[in-house]
């Protein structure tokens, strides 16, 4: 097939391999224009990279991204605070709690808002169980997308059973719109301690099985060592962070710097690596599940000694009224919060409206918030112009800003290396998008 | 919410433009029968009110460092709220303020996080708003340096040769807002399609959205149901 504009196109399906090879030597010319995604397996959801090739090496690579862009921070503008977390936690779908999270502590920042200690406790639960979910499906698909297919399927399977804790606390797998401003939508149920013993004792069970596997797995380490590099020079001209920077020897993380949500109160080391490439990435993630895994034991205890304390502030104006509970017909307001507001109390129905339909006011300003999300810094601007609904959000994704160094991790290196340089980023596009 | 007088809007501190302040009025039943009172409230308030000395925290210490390095730069609109510094610079000056920031010692902030956008179409003068978000990894200090510009001329010089990390949030700031980034390498779309018309996340571009209709009874998309601010 011929473009005049492009001169030869070659395309993947319908054709057979060798004319395709015949007809590039017929050319003697080793250029070639490569079209990765949107719609490829290792890309992570729907990334586009063009590749520019000399044979098998990449000459030039352009990430383009927007291809999931859904508009959340405009539709953001139209609903209530409280609102909000339904919209943020579909963002960065792979680690949904930290969007919530960042969003509900830069709203309640502008609140001057102090939530209940074991609505933290649960925060904190939720995000670590959330950071080795997430860096599971890291670690799983950026195996899988080398051959280690078992990396995959083994991942699912842990990150399967920290997904069933999250749907028997909060109703849903992903997307839980569990943290709030003010605090948490719901407790833990009656049998959520042991539920969490279950999935802590599970982690404890299969979470080596990673490193068993990979870590000197002479394949894995000749596809990762010394692959998609980049040192601390580097990382600081494209502003990185996260296991990006951390592979580079710098120990910084947001939760030990600027500690948020009590985590100054927990026990837990961070990882730092010096190889600066995809092998080191790799190994900064499987050792960060172990501490998550530590701080989470902590937090058990915590709610232990928590039990029946609030886990939303106690402000009338900002709590919304109903308590939530499970029922035949899944997950709703109370029985006798309904039976209150329609059957015996005016002022109790009118407060309820007002508070689901108006919401609560948030007085004018601006503040920006950033927590370690798996990936690195993720950052919640939210200003408000004191009325009922965000006048701005912006979520600065840390994907976003790492796919800025895939050309500088990739140019001069193989094409099968693009493939582990953006697994490495762990880049997820409906953050990088929104 | 307070009822506007004389005496309210003389408390304006001195140097504030006076679109800076908003009015707005009522929640509903403007102009109708509604007689609940709600009609009535006005509230009055600045956005962006300046903050006097001192500043608290390490604040001071970067102010007047900037004011040393700088001394011919206006930076005096300062905004302290919620433990988080806001410096306002004047556009022309940004550049030597982000290096200054970058370079500087005592400054250090090796990392722009983030490039966002405001729009204020109120602000006449000063509709758009650049807002950067550094980081000092050494210092473990932040600080939020504000650009404003003006719809007619929206024009602010690029933060990727000082801050290459930019490119891509100016990128998008470009693509949302419509701010040109002077000096940007290749300011283009980078979210929306490359043909796309209007700049999505300005107050004046709408939501749109399907009206629903349900027996004869319609309900508006978002954007055009009732606000209450």
């Amino acid at each position: 097939m011929t473009d005049e504009s492009v001169g030869t196109v070659y395309v993947a399906q319908g054709g057979d391999w060798d004319e395709i090879v015949r007809g590039q030597a017929d050319r003697g010319d080793e250029k070639i224009v490569i079209n990765m995604g949107p719609q490829h397996p290792s890309t992570h959801g729907v990334l586009r990279l063009i590749l520019e090739m000399d044979g098998e090496t990449v000459t030039s690579l352009r990430p383009a991204i927007g291809f999931l862009h859904t508009g959340i921070e405009k539709n953001m503008e139209y609903r209530t605070f409280a609102q909000g977390s339904t919209f943020v936690t579909r963002m960065d779908y792979v680690a949904p709690i930290f969007n919530e999270v960042a969003y509900c502590l830069a709203v309640e920042k502008l609140l001057d808002m102090k939530v209940p200690e074991r609505a933290d406790v649960i925060r904190v639960l939720f995000m670590e169980l959330n950071r080795i979910a997430s860096h599971l499906v890291a670690v799983g698909t950026g195996g899988m997308e080398i051959g280690a297919l078992t990396m995959m399927t083994i991942g699912f399977r842990e990150r399967e059973m920290i997904l069933d804790f999250f749907e028997a606390v909060c109703g849903t797998r992903m997307n839980h719109a569990y943290i709030r401003p003010g605090g948490v939508a719901i407790d833990l149920p009656d049998d959520g301690l042991p539920r969490l013993k279950g999935v802590i004792d599970w982690l404890h069970k299969h979470l080596w099985e990673y490193g068993a596997f990979c870590n000197e797995n002479p394949i894995f380490k000749g596809r990762m060592k010394g692959v998609a590099t980049l040192n601390l020079t580097q990382c600081m001209v494209y502003g990185a962070s996260g296991p990006v920077l951390r592979a580079a020897g710098y120990p910084w993380d947001l939760r030990k710097s600027q500690p948020y949500c009590g985590y100054e109160t927990y026990d837990f080391d961070v990882i730092t690596w010096d190889t600066n490439d995809a092998y080191g990435r790799f190994r900064i993630r499987l050792a960060e599940m172990f501490e998550s895994l530590k701080i989470v034991e902590q937090c058990y205890d915590r709610l232990e000694a928590t039990t029946g304390q609030p886990v939303m502030v106690e402000d009338p104006k900002y709590a919304l009224p109903g308590q939530l509970t499970v029922g035949a017909d899944g997950q709703g307001n109370s029985n006798e919060h309904i039976k209150h507001i329609m059957g015996s109390s005016m002022e109790a129905l009118i407060h309820h409206f007002k508070t689901v339909t108006e919401g609560f006011r948030v007085p004018a300003g601006q503040a920006y918030v950033a927590i370690e999300s798996p990936k690195g810094e993720l950052g919640c601007h939210v200003v408000s112009d004191g009325g009922t609904r965000p006048y701005r959000v912006h979520m600065r994704d840390p994907g976003f800003n790492h796919l800025q160094a895939a050309p500088a991790m990739c140019e001069g290196a193989m094409i099968s290396d693009v493939v582990v340089a953006v697994a490495s980023l762990d880049p997820v596009l409906g953050g990088v998008d929104r | 919410m307070t009822e506007p007088n004389a005496s309210d809007l003389a408390e304006v501190p001195a140097g504030t433009s006076a679109e800076q302040r908003v009015t707005r009025k009522g929640m509903w039943g403007q102009g109708s029968g509604d007689t609940s009172g709600y009609g009535g409230i006005v509230r009055s308030f600045e956005r962006f009110p300046r903050t006097d000395r001192p500043y608290g925290s390490y604040f001071d210490e970067i102010v007047d460092r900037l004011h040393g390095l700088l001394p011919s730069v206006d930076l005096d609109h300062v905004v302290v709220a919620h433990d988080e510094l806001t410096i306002f610079v004047p556009k022309a000056d940004l550049l030597d303020v982000l290096i200054a920031c970058r370079d500087d010692a005592l400054l250090r902030f090796e990392v722009c996080v983030s490039v966002s956008g405001i729009h204020f179409p109120d602000l006449v003068g000063e509709e758009l708003h650049a807002v950067y978000h550094l980081l000092s990894i050494t210092h473990n200090r932040r600080v939020r340096l504000q650009v404003t510009c003006a719809d007619a001329d929206p024009h602010i010089p690029s933060a990727v040769p000082t801050y290459p990390m930019t490119d891509w949030h100016e990128r998008e700031t470009y693509d949302m807002f419509g701010i040109i980034f002077d000096g940007h390498p290749a300011l283009t779309r980078i979210l929306m399609p490359d043909d796309w018309e209007g700049f999505p996340q300005r107050k004046d571009y709408p939501l749109g959205g399907i009206p629903v209709e349900y027996k004869g009874a319609v309900v508006p998309p978002p954007d055009q149901r009732r606000s209450y601010s």
